[in-house]
């Protein structure tokens, strides 16, 4: 293996407040209640966050309706869809200065916030900016309305993107926001709030309110909350399709997933070895459509597992903040334990666990690239979605065979096929229950596809023309 | 006193601010009559060397992806916008129309660039489509551009139509090839500096300047153009008879309004192809 001399990106590129208020209507409020984020790679504390109540979110959901009321929903669609491309171009000049502070909070190797992250968040605001004037081809037909204030509730495995995802369509649509970052990412969120100052958003039609499950409860319960979108687990999931049973409230979820990666005899393979790298070792595995379960024809399970082997020994594991790493930290203590207690069970129930020998650092929160062989259907490592850089590898023999192990789970966000024959591969695409199928590739997003799940994957669809009808209802 | 440097008015032809190939200009003078210009008169020869480079960008343009080419048409409104106090006065030089009739017709120029702008990315979210045919095939239909477009701007309008004849066609990853209003050439000229400092690729947009009598029968009879547009025509249906020889596709005078801050997506799918593409699905 190559030896590489350490190239880490300079810290200096951003430099974050000792402690942040809450974003609401074009102003910070004052600190209060405050809980530390950290780095995890370090556990260095970056800065000091609110952590809002029941008082703080009801004043951002007033300040939300206020500028609902007053300014966004009278403002014609090309002029919010100037303020739209406003904010993609600042994201585009601020961007490396964004990624080195994604990297900081969330664990997440330079490389991705730097080539994919960010550049993704720009382009979801450039493409919406798009649709601000043009909603009458959203497929509602003519003149179609938003629903008012937009609750949002985003994770912490793509802070940023998970924002641009949710803000940028309800926005085009007309909506208000209020947005709560996750508890432990959430720095470029209050970064995203200078953007909106500097971009001179009006107040309130972007509002932060940072905190735990509880200030993300309050903001989903607000009485005066038109429109719920939320991404997480799918527990929390459930918990905010029954708070908001009875309500006049739109919701769409985006939760959990269990990917099957099918990999045919006739596939590339080593193409195949780097798609399925991808699909579970991108973002650690902390990706709710990772290719979490390895779905290996029998007869070239022995060939591929080596060559997959042989590539997951050359990953670099380590400083986030090095140009060369493929896998950063863990993202908090409770998730590198909730990984290694479902890696303790799977191999508890038979799993036979291997991983390369790679040094890990001493400070902050780490897991090695590893596989689970040996695994059968019933296993909870083939059941549960571990959200970690873990892959859990079967064994099928006929496309049948694959089609019904991939499907068997309650998830269906996606599914990735790796084979040179086009038909089957558009007949397994129609067989598999999955919101998104990947074709001899894996892992890709772009702002004109629409991403969602089937079944207890959630519902309700972001990205592309699909994705804006989740902030309109159809007018007359 | 200082005396101004004056700009030379040029064609804009494949990135490049050549002069006619005939040494011809015309003068230009202003609504009272003053003079303002000697703007190239281009010839039959200009016109085809426009072609050449319209073809040699256009399938380079066309296979840069949509958000590539919705970038630059926004860096467009970008430049546009900076540029605006430029296009007012020659708007009321060649006018005489007030500021604020001039910064209108800018704005609503700048406008259109943006809405235009974000076609690029979503003409196929709307206009394509995923047919369900009874056999087990996968059967898709997308847009891609028809080709090398000939403009024949409007006369009478100094920007804003001449924007709306534009964008339109480009933001597919067609190429033009454009004979600007006779009578108001200078913004016509203005915006191709504005064009060749927004990252557009040259020859993407060709600009000629001269008598669209003159040019628009050879641009309507070449065999190396796709479709016309005859807004800015004088004898449009000779035009279209001779058009109809190459089965160019051909937009009508008064077919799309050209004066607004946004045009029309209709506009837009006339100047595409449609193209469906079968693949069978099976184990």
């Amino acid at each position: 293996m190559f030896e590489y001399s350490p190239a880490p990106e300079s810290r200096s590129l951003v430099s974050f407040e000792t402690s942040y208020g809450h974003f609401i209507g074009g102003k910070f409020t004052k600190p209060s209640n405050l809980y530390k984020t950290i780095n995890p790679a370090t556990e260095e504390v970056l800065a000091e966050i609110s952590h809002g109540t029941d008082k703080d979110v009801d004043a951002a959901v007033k300040a939300a309706r206020h500028a609902y009321e007053k300014v966004w929903s009278k403002l014609p669609g090309s002029e919010r869809g100037k303020y739209l491309y406003r904010i993609a171009r600042i994201i585009q000049e601020r961007g490396r200065e964004l990624a080195v502070a994604e990297t900081l909070n969330n664990g997440k190797p330079i490389k991705e916030t730097r080539d994919f992250d960010i550049p993704t968040v720009a382009a979801w605001f450039f493409y919406y900016a798009g649709w601000a004037d043009k909603l009458d081809y959203a497929g509602l037909g003519a003149n179609p309305k938003a629903h008012g204030v937009a609750a949002q509730v985003i994770p912490w495995n793509f802070p940023l993107m998970m924002l641009a995802w949710k803000v940028a369509p309800a926005l085009a649509a007309g909506n208000t926001v209020v947005l709560k970052p996750a508890e432990s990412t959430p720095l470029t969120a209050l970064l995203f709030a200078d953007i909106c100052q500097q971009a001179e958003l009006p107040e309130g039609v972007v509002n932060i309110i940072t905190g735990y499950g509880d200030t993300g409860a309050a903001l989903v319960k607000h009485p005066d909350v038109n429109k719920v979108a939320f991404t997480g687990s799918t527990d929390v999931g459930r918990v905010i399709a029954k708070a908001v049973a009875g309500s006049d409230k739109k919701v769409t979820l985006e939760l959990g997933g269990k990917a099957a990666n099918i990999v045919f005899d006739d596939a590339p393979l080593d193409q195949a070895v780097e798609g399925i790298i991808n699909g579970i070792f991108f973002n650690q595995g902390h990706v709710c459509c990772a290719g979490s379960r390895l779905l290996v024809q029998e007869s070239i399970q022995d060939e591929f597992l080596k060559k997959l082997k042989r590539r997951m020994e050359q990953l670099r594991v380590g400083d986030p903040m090095d140009k060369n790493t493929d896998i950063g930290a863990i993202n908090s203590k409770a998730q590198l334990e909730k990984i290694d207690a479902l890696v303790r069970q799977g191999v508890a129930e038979g799993g036979e666990l291997w991983a390369p020998q790679c040094e890990l650092p001493r400070n902050g929160f780490w897991f090695r690239p590893s596989l689970i062989t040996g695994v059968s259907p019933a296993n909870t490592v083939a059941r549960e979605e571990i959200f970690g850089p873990v892959l859990s590898v079967m064994t099928f023999r006929t496309p049948a065979e694959a089609v019904t192990k991939a499907n068997n789970t309650p998830f269906g966000l996606s599914a990735g096929i790796w084979t040179e024959k086009g038909s089957r591969i558009l007949k397994l695409a129609d067989q598999l229950n999955a919101g998104v199928v990947w074709a001899n590739t894996f892992n890709q997003f772009d702002p004109t596809s629409p991403f969602g799940g089937f079944k207890e994957s959630g519902y309700g669809r972001e990205g592309g023309r699909h994705g804006l009808l989740a902030y309109l209802k159809g007018g007359n | 006193m200082r005396l101004d440097v004056r700009k030379t008015y040029k064609l804009f032809i494949g990135g490049k601010f050549p002069r006619s190939e005939s040494g011809r200009t015309y003068e230009l003078n202003d609504h009272q009559g003053k003079f303002l210009a000697n703007v190239a008169q281009a010839s039959r020869k200009d016109a085809r060397d426009a072609v050449v480079a319209a073809r040699a960008a256009q399938s380079g343009w066309a296979s840069a992806s949509a958000y590539n080419r919705g970038q630059i048409l926004y860096r467009i409104a970008e430049m546009l916008e900076a540029r605006r106090e430029q296009f007012v006065a020659e708007i009321r030089a060649m006018t005489g129309v007030s500021s604020s009739k001039a910064n209108a017709e800018v704005d609503a120029a700048i406008d259109s660039w943006v809405w235009h702008a974000g076609w690029s990315d979503k003409i196929d979210s709307v206009a394509g489509s995923m047919n369900p045919v009874a056999g087990p095939y996968f059967n898709i239909s997308t847009n891609q551009p028809t080709g090398v477009v000939a403009i024949l701007a409007p006369q009478d309008s100094a920007l804003v139509g001449l924007v709306n004849s534009i964008a339109p066609a480009i933001v597919s990853g067609n190429t033009v090839v454009v004979v600007a209003s006779e009578g108001l050439p200078l913004s016509a000229i203005t915006l191709t500096e504005v064009l060749a400092t927004s990252d557009l690729p040259g020859g993407v947009v060709n600009m000629l300047t001269g008598s669209a009598k003159e040019i628009g029968p050879w641009l309507a009879s070449h065999q190396d153009v796709n479709a016309i547009d005859l807004e800015g025509a004088h004898s449009p249906v000779e035009l279209e008879i001779s058009a109809a020889e190459t089965i160019k596709r051909v937009i009508r005078a008064n077919s799309f309004s050209r004066g607004d801050s946004r045009g029309s997506l209709q506009h837009i799918l006339a100047l595409m192809e449609v193209k469906t593409v079968w693949h069978p699905k099976g184990h």
